[in-house]
This record gives C-alpha cells, sequence and structure tokens, in this order.
C-alpha cells in the first residue's frame, strides 16, 4: 500500500517537472491570440519562430556561441591533455605544489571573478571579443582531473612496449593515451560544451556589441525588450531556438550523456 | 650516474613544458584575479576617484555598515539553506525510484534531468511565467482552490522561497545522476541477505543504502553549497534582485557594484569576501567532511 502510494506520488512529481518544458513547447507554437487562454485546442504555428528570427539577430548568435563553445573545447583539450600527462605519468619537482595551484580553479571558479578578470580583459584589449569571452575557460582543472585519472587506468606497459619501438613520450601521448581516453574525451566534451553553451554571466559583462554577443545573452535582452507580460509566443519560441540543441543532443545520445556526466562527477 | 641525472633534468623539462600552457591562463585567470581583487580591495577606486586612493580597510568597514550587504548576505545564506539540502533530499528519492521503477524508466530520469541542461536564463524565462500574477500558471491554478492572486516575484516575503523553489526543480535531477552512479556500487547481496532476515524496507533503507551513499551525500552538498553561490543569472531576468534587494545574492551585487554603480573598490572587496567563503566550504570539505573522496 505505501509502496503504490510512493510511487503514484513520484510519477506524479516526474509530470510537475516536465510541466514548464510542455508549456513552453505548447505556447511557442501556439498561435499569438491563444496564447494565454486557457482552452485546449490544437492550432499549430511556425509564426512565433519566424518572428524571433527575424526581429533579432539570432543567427549571429548561433554562429558566435558555436564559435565560442568550439573554441574553449579545443583549447582546453589541448592544455588538459598535456598537464594531466605530467601529472599521470612523470615524477618531477614541485608535483605537488602544482597540483594544489590546480585544485585553486576548482575551489575559486572563474565565475566568480568576473569583476578583476574583466579588468584584466580591458588591460589586454579584449573587451568585446570572442577571444575575450574564451580567455579565462582555456584552460580547464576540471578537465585536468578527469584525464589524469583515466590516464592512470592505462597499462604501464603499453608506455614500455611503445618506447622499445622507439617512440618519445610526446608520440606516446598522442599516438596512445590520447586515443585510449576516448570515454574521458567525451564526458569532459559534454560538461564543457553545455557548461558554455548556457554560461552568461560573464559573456554578458564582456560582450557589447551585436556582432560579438552568445545566444544566452541575445535571449535575455530580447525578453526584456517587451513590456511584461506581452510577448510569452515570442519569449518562448526563443527560449527554445536556445535550448533545442542541448534538449536533441541529450534525446540522441541519451545513456552516454548520463553515464558521462555521471562519471565526470566522480572524479 | 651522469645519464641518469641528465635523464632526470630531462623529465622535469619535460614536465613543465606539459603544464606551461595550463599555468599561463590558470595564474593569468585565476591567481592574478584573486591578488588583484585583495589589491584593489584596499583602495577607494570608483567615477568620482579616477586615480585610486589607498585607504586601508574602509571599505571592508563600510561593508560592514552597509544594511545591503547585510540583506545580500543573509539572503544568501538562506538561498544555501533552501536549497542545498531540499535538492540533495529529493534527488535522492529521485534516484531510489529511478533505479526500481520499470515503467517508464527512460522518461521519467528525463523528466528530472532535464532543467540541468537549460541555461539559467532561460529557466527564469520559463519560471516568470510560472509566477507571473493574474494570468500565470501557478495563479490560475491556485485559483481553482480559491487563492487570492499572489505576487511572488513582487512580495518580499515571498521571492526567496519562489526562487528556491525554482533552484531546486532545476538542480535535483543532476543530483539524482550522482546518486543513480553510487547506487550501482551497492551490492545487490547486500539487499538479498537483508530480505532473507526481513528486515522492513525503511530500515535496509536507513541501515544499508543511506550509509554506503554518504561519500555521495558529501560530494554532492559541496557541489550545491558551490552553486548556491554562483547560481545568479536568473536575477538579471526576474527580479534584478529585488524587490528592495530581496532576492539579491553576493555575486549578482558584485555585478552590480561592478558594472553598475562602477565602485571598484567595493566589488573587489565583495569578491574578497566571496572568495574566502569559497576557501571555507573548501576547507571544510578538505580537512572536515572529506575522508573518502579524494582528487587522487
Amino acid at each position: 500500500m505505501t509502496k503504490k502510494i510512493s510511487y503514484t506520488l513520484m510519477y506524479a512529481m516526474a509530470i510537475i517537472w516536465l510541466i514548464p518544458l510542455v508549456w513552453t513547447f505548447w505556447t511557442a507554437f501556439r498561435p499569438k491570440k491563444l496564447a494565454l487562454s486557457p482552452s485546449i485546442t490544437f492550432d499549430f504555428t511556425l509564426a512565433n519562430f519566424s518572428h524571433v528570427w527575424q526581429g533579432a539577430p539570432f543567427s549571429t548568435y548561433y554562429l558566435n556561441t558555436l564559435l565560442v563553445v568550439v573554441g574553449i573545447f579545443t583549447v582546453q583539450f589541448l592544455t588538459a591533455t598535456m598537464a594531466a600527462f605530467a601529472f599521470a605519468r612523470i615524477d618531477f619537482w614541485g608535483k605537488q605544489l602544482v597540483f594544489v595551484l590546480f585544485l585553486a580553479q576548482i575551489m575559486i571558479p572563474a565565475d566568480i571573478l568576473i569583476f578583476p578578470n574583466y579588468t584584466t580583459l580591458r588591460d589586454l584589449s579584449l573587451l568585446d571579443t570572442k577571444l575575450g569571452i574564451m580567455m579565462p575557460y582555456l584552460a580547464s582543472a576540471f578537465g585536468v582531473f578527469l584525464l589524469r585519472q583515466m590516464f592512470k587506468t592505462l597499462p604501464y606497459e603499453l608506455d614500455e612496449a611503445a618506447r622499445m619501438e622507439g617512440c618519445s613520450l610526446w608520440q606516446i601521448l598522442w599516438k596512445i593515451y590520447v586515443p585510449l581516453s576516448r570515454p574521458a574525451y567525451i564526458s569532459f566534451g559534454v560538461v564543457s560544451v553545455s557548461y558554455h553553451w548556457n554560461n552568461f554571466l560573464w559573456p554578458l559583462i564582456v560582450t557589447n556589441s551585436v556582432e560579438n554577443r552568445l545566444l544566452t545573452v541575445g535571449l535575455a535582452i530580447f525578453a526584456q525588450s517587451f513590456e511584461t507580460g506581452a510577448q510569452w509566443s515570442e519569449v518562448t519560441a526563443a527560449t527554445i531556438i536556445v535550448i533545442i540543441p542541448l534538449i536533441i543532443a541529450y534525446m540522441l545520445f541519451q545513456r552516454q550523456f548520463m553515464n558521462s556526466f555521471i562519471h565526470s562527477g566522480i572524479k | 650516474m651522469k645519464t641518469a641525472r641528465r635523464n632526470k633534468l630531462k623529465m622535469n623539462a619535460f614536465a613543465w613544458m606539459l603544464l606551461f600552457p595550463s599555468l599561463i591562463f590558470l595564474i593569468l585567470f585565476t591567481f592574478y584575479p584573486v591578488a588583484g581583487a585583495l589589491k584593489t580591495s584596499f583602495y577607494m577606486a570608483d567615477l568620482s576617484t579616477p586615480q585610486p586612493i589607498y585607504i586601508g580597510l574602509d571599505n571592508y568597514k563600510g561593508m560592514m555598515e552597509d544594511d545591503v550587504f547585510w540583506k545580500v548576505f543573509t539572503n544568501n545564506i538562506w538561498f544555501a539553506v533552501g536549497t542545498v539540502p531540499t535538492s540533495i533530499l529529493l534527488a535522492l528519492l529521485m534516484a531510489v525510484f529511478a533505479n526500481k521503477i520499470v515503467r517508464a524508466k527512460g522518461l521519467v530520469r528525463t523528466a528530472f534531468f532535464y532543467p540541468t541542461l537549460i541555461p539559467m536564463i532561460a529557466i527564469g524565462n520559463i519560471w516568470l511565467f510560472i509566477y507571473t500574477p493574474g494570468y500565470g500558471m501557478l495563479s490560475r491554478f491556485l485559483a481553482n482552490f480559491g487563492v487570492g492572486d499572489i505576487n511572488w516575484l513582487g512580495t518580499q516575503s515571498l521571492v526567496m522561497i519562489a526562487m528556491i523553489i525554482m533552484v531546486v526543480w532545476k538542480e535535483a535531477g543532476y543530483f539524482m545522476l550522482f546518486y543513480l552512479a553510487g547506487l550501482q556500487n551497492i551490492s545487490q547481496e547486500m539487499y538479498e541477505s537483508a530480505e532473507v532476515d526481513g528486515v522492513p524496507k525503511w530500515k535496509v533503507f536507513w541501515r544499508i543504502t543511506f550509509p554506503l551513499l554518504m561519500p555521495t551525500t558529501l560530494f554532492v552538498s559541496i557541489i550545491a553549497l558551490t552553486n548556491s553561490f554562483k547560481l545568479v543569472d536568473h536575477l538579471w531576468i526576474m527580479t534584478k534582485g529585488g524587490p528592495d534587494n530581496a532576492s539579491n545574492l553576493l555575486l549578482y551585487y558584485v555585478y552590480e557594484m561592478a558594472f553598475k554603480f562602477w565602485d571598484q573598490g567595493m566589488a573587489s572587496a565583495l569578491t574578497t569576501v566571496m572568495i574566502a567563503l569559497l576557501l571555507l566550504i573548501a576547507a571544510i570539505q578538505f580537512f572536515g567532511l572529506d575522508r573518502k573522496i579524494h582528487y587522487r
């Protein structure tokens, strides 16, 4: 009996959890004049989306977000791979100390250093550039720890065999370690991409021109441009435009997505 | 002997070469700004003082006398108290449930998890509609029960609760994943022998499942605690910290201080306080709670 009740409650909770998403889609695909009507009709339209697409330069925002997200991950991939290999396979002077330096980035994330980092970008004349948005995130301690953990699980005999063949450590890293660590790279990629796709405050502060604006900032400015309560159709359509790539990616790779999130959390 | 020494030297050079790119960015965007914030916090640097003046601890004194700071600080504590235990408890329930059910397993997990993928700014938009008085979703729903119209985001005593509910909705599904992973690691035999001995279900949960998930709980509470200082994007879209700072949080206050009032000295002092808070959380994690989860 209690089992039945608790199951019903949990299913009900799952439904409640879905309501905001269902409402967003429902409103975005409904004709504008029906947006606030409580009646259930099945009118379908794409007009809201075309309004949004024409009303604000969302294609520019899309391109910018893509560039920034891919740019950040590409550089992170290089910097984190190299650092992780040093931590996993080489004994060097000052290892403990440098390890703590990396840990500090996890304790004090760049997100809260918005003001001093803004000052640094100003001094570097990188304000209002895409490179400026990327800069604070190009080294990822999270990525380093994740990859280091992965590298450590690879058998040491591989190294020795490769060294017999005359490979240098640098070659061993890129030809053996990187290809064998695919799962860790997928986790890293998922976390990095979803994080930076959704980041808002930093890109808001750094950019002020439309040419460099990202999706989240574009969405926020678009939503604020309306009188309160007036334009739910447009705002929900714009919201969907911003969130749809990650939602689709999630649906396609649900299992890998979940697994990579799980593994990335437990370092 | 000599070649061994030279080899050692070569390995060291190689390791530092590998670390060099990461270290550059780390120094430039983690250590330099921490030092910079600390330094600027001792200066008066706002729009009226183009050349910063050294004023010692005056920014901190001003902060201690600033009612808004204390309000925002207290808000942030309540925000943490409201979101951290609730979202963790819900996450645990979600995981236990999503682990057991047979029907619609994937859909249920997705329902709980999808808010994680949505940017805070979009969540702000959606929940703005939910909380809008009059024709908003919640108002209409409550009207069915004869509850009068409530302006959730416009009432000082309600706005924080409204924000907490929204953030719990966003975060719980994310923490659920960690618990799902934790549950995978508990051996099935323990449950079987408990069942043979006829131990009641709730006792099994409190005596076996819950203690064995303790490392996950500690890990998740650190993430949740840190997040309660990091998540502020929704304020920009929903309330701008209002009404009368009732929903304002520390990081958003830093943003206002720096980019609305252009008081760089005070913004730096506030940043320094936040850094201290985060280091305190990290210290609790390292020296107090965290015995089972290590970064190595």
